[in-house]
């Protein structure tokens, strides 16, 4: 079957610049409805920016970014607003409003966007911390969590509106290992029991090969690879192969680029 | 001639950058004041910011206006009685307080106390995505973050103003009256003569709406524009003090010119 029969977000010429160097030049992607896409590259390749541009929270230099139709860089303030009821994204660090507890930070985004009574935005909130396995941890302060957790109840508040598309930023960085599994497995579950499409950011390659339908790879100002996880684990260029297997070095250089290393260190006579 | 050019340039660029800074100061000002408030959640917001701005302010604009009270009766007090005329220490403290030292010392003292406050907090959310995190819920963070804490402490001063006034007031005449044996009646007779209800407090009072004005709005600027690193805030929570101290000096003098100067 073709992954791009239903899109949700169709990016085309996407241009964006920091100072006088290009994050991204001319780039296109486009991201299947109900499917878990990821986004991978080496740091500093522009991922989390990639996301706060479809977030709305950058705008970028030229290009659109087609949500359902939505020209997101080109929306008005309300109308970006109203758009991100849409979404929900998972921040790296979570994110959680440290002055709420675990249940009004995921009862937060039903009580400004929904006139739905108490009672049930309880059972709704409810429903979603039991998701993520924390109804028990509904009472306390997010400073009290570990940071699994705390991703956790970041998730579940992303999800509390049912949005149609779900954002993950480096969702298992710094996670240990069982916490790294959890939520491998909430992930790809949530994604498959709420139907919403779902979009992971990450440099851990094996999680993301694992749970994503689809994968780009970006690096160098555009995507240089893109694929089934089978499709690319196949593919021959020598630069997705350095990183999809983790090498040190190869087109991407372990050295940050420098003066001759004899030279230099002969300097200092 | 390179380096001319270049310092030209830098020199340029900052004042650019201030510029650029004191335009988005202002829009994100616009933005909170302008924003249409929903009275079910934006009170209890405003409550809770009144509670953290202006009562948790009380203990030190309380304190602080009893010594300075005290002080200025005792300094008039050993000036004064060289002349006999120690009966006007009360008009003597009564008007240096309310025309002058309580609007610029309660907002000194608010800059210090609760405006480095606001931007620390303000810029910690920053740091820690919790606005990015409220603007991808679609929630405007100028609305719910900026806008109460700008209103509150804008509530606030006038009102912490008042009280430095009256307890400044209670504090010279404990020492005026109390221990150094001024006449109560005319302690309290020349005060009630000279201090005039609209040239004197409304004055006052305004200058300290005013200094409330300009003390928030550095601060949640500061803290709403800050770096997001721990470097970052710290040099915003300095900015807000330096800035909203001398911005409040600056102005109390435009300030008097203007309501007791012949202008």
């Amino acid at each position: 079957m073709d992954f791009f029969d239903d899109i949700i977000i169709d990016i085309k010429q996407l241009t964006f610049s920091r100072g006088d160097r290009y994050i991204f030049k001319d780039m296109d992607m486009r991201i299947p409805r109900g499917k878990v896409t990821g986004i991978m590259g080496p740091s500093g390749t522009g991922k989390t920016t990639l996301l706060k541009i479809i977030g709305g929270q950058l705008k970028p230099d030229s290009g659109s970014i087609l949500l359902d139709g939505d020209d997101i860089p080109h929306l008005g303030r309300t109308e970006l607003f109203n758009v991100r009821e849409k979404m929900g994204m998972l921040f790296q660090s979570g994110a959680l409003f440290t002055d709420m507890s675990v249940f009004e930070n995921v009862a937060f985004p039903l009580r400004v966007h929904t006139k739905l009574p108490g009672d049930m935005i309880r059972d709704i909130v409810l429903m979603k911390l039991q998701a993520v396995g924390l109804r028990g941890a509904s009472e306390l302060m997010p400073s009290e969590l570990s940071g699994g957790m705390g991703r956790r109840v970041a998730l579940a508040r992303a999800i509390s509106l049912d949005p149609a598309l779900v954002m993950y930023d480096e969702p298992f960085t710094g996670q240990d290992p069982i916490a790294m599994g959890v939520l491998v497995n909430l992930i790809k579950k949530l994604n498959q029991a709420l139907g919403h499409s779902s979009i992971i950011v990450s440099h851990d390659i094996k999680e993301t090969l694992s749970i994503a339908d689809y994968i780009y790879i970006i690096a160098d100002g555009g995507v240089i690879a893109h694929g089934t996880p089978a499709q690319l684990e196949q593919n021959d260029s020598e630069q997705v192969q350095q990183f999809m297997k983790g090498l040190p070095d190869g087109p991407v250089p372990f050295h940050f680029p420098a003066n001759d290393y004899e030279t230099d260190l002969m300097e200092g006579r | 001639m390179y380096s001319v050019t270049a310092n030209l340039a830098s020199l340029g660029r900052s004042a650019m950058g201030r510029v650029a800074a004191i335009g988005r100061a202002g829009m994100v000002l616009m933005q909170a004041v302008i924003a249409r408030p929903d009275p079910l959640t934006s009170f209890p917001l405003l409550v809770r910011q009144l509670y953290s701005v202006g009562v948790l302010s009380m203990v030190i604009i309380i304190v602080s206006g009893l010594f300075i009270g005290m002080v200025l009766a005792l300094q008039g007090y050993t000036i004064l009685v060289d002349y006999g005329t120690e009966q006007a220490v009360g008009q003597m403290v009564a008007l240096s307080l309310v025309r002058e030292l309580a609007p610029v010392v309660t907002a000194l003292l608010f800059a210090g106390r609760a405006g480095s406050a606001l931007t620390a907090e303000i810029g910690l959310m920053k740091t820690t995505e919790q606005l990015s995190s409220m603007e991808m819920i679609g929630v405007d963070p100028l609305r719910r973050i900026i806008a109460p804490r700008f209103w509150a402490g804008l509530i606030c001063l006038p009102i912490l103003t008042m009280i430095f006034s009256a307890v400044g007031i209670w504090g010279g005449m404990l020492v005026g009256v109390d221990w150094l044996g001024i006449y109560e009646g005319s302690f309290w007779a020349n005060m009630q003569n000279s201090v005039d209800f609209f040239d004197d407090v409304v004055n006052g009072l305004i200058k300290s709406l005013v200094f409330g004005v300009v003390v928030t709005w550095v601060a949640v600027f500061q803290g709403y524009d800050s770096v997001p690193t721990s470097e970052g805030i710290s040099q915003a929570t300095t900015k807000t003090v330096v800035y909203s101290s001398l911005a409040v000096l600056g102005l109390d003098f435009i300030l008097t010119a203007l309501m007791f100067g012949d202008l």
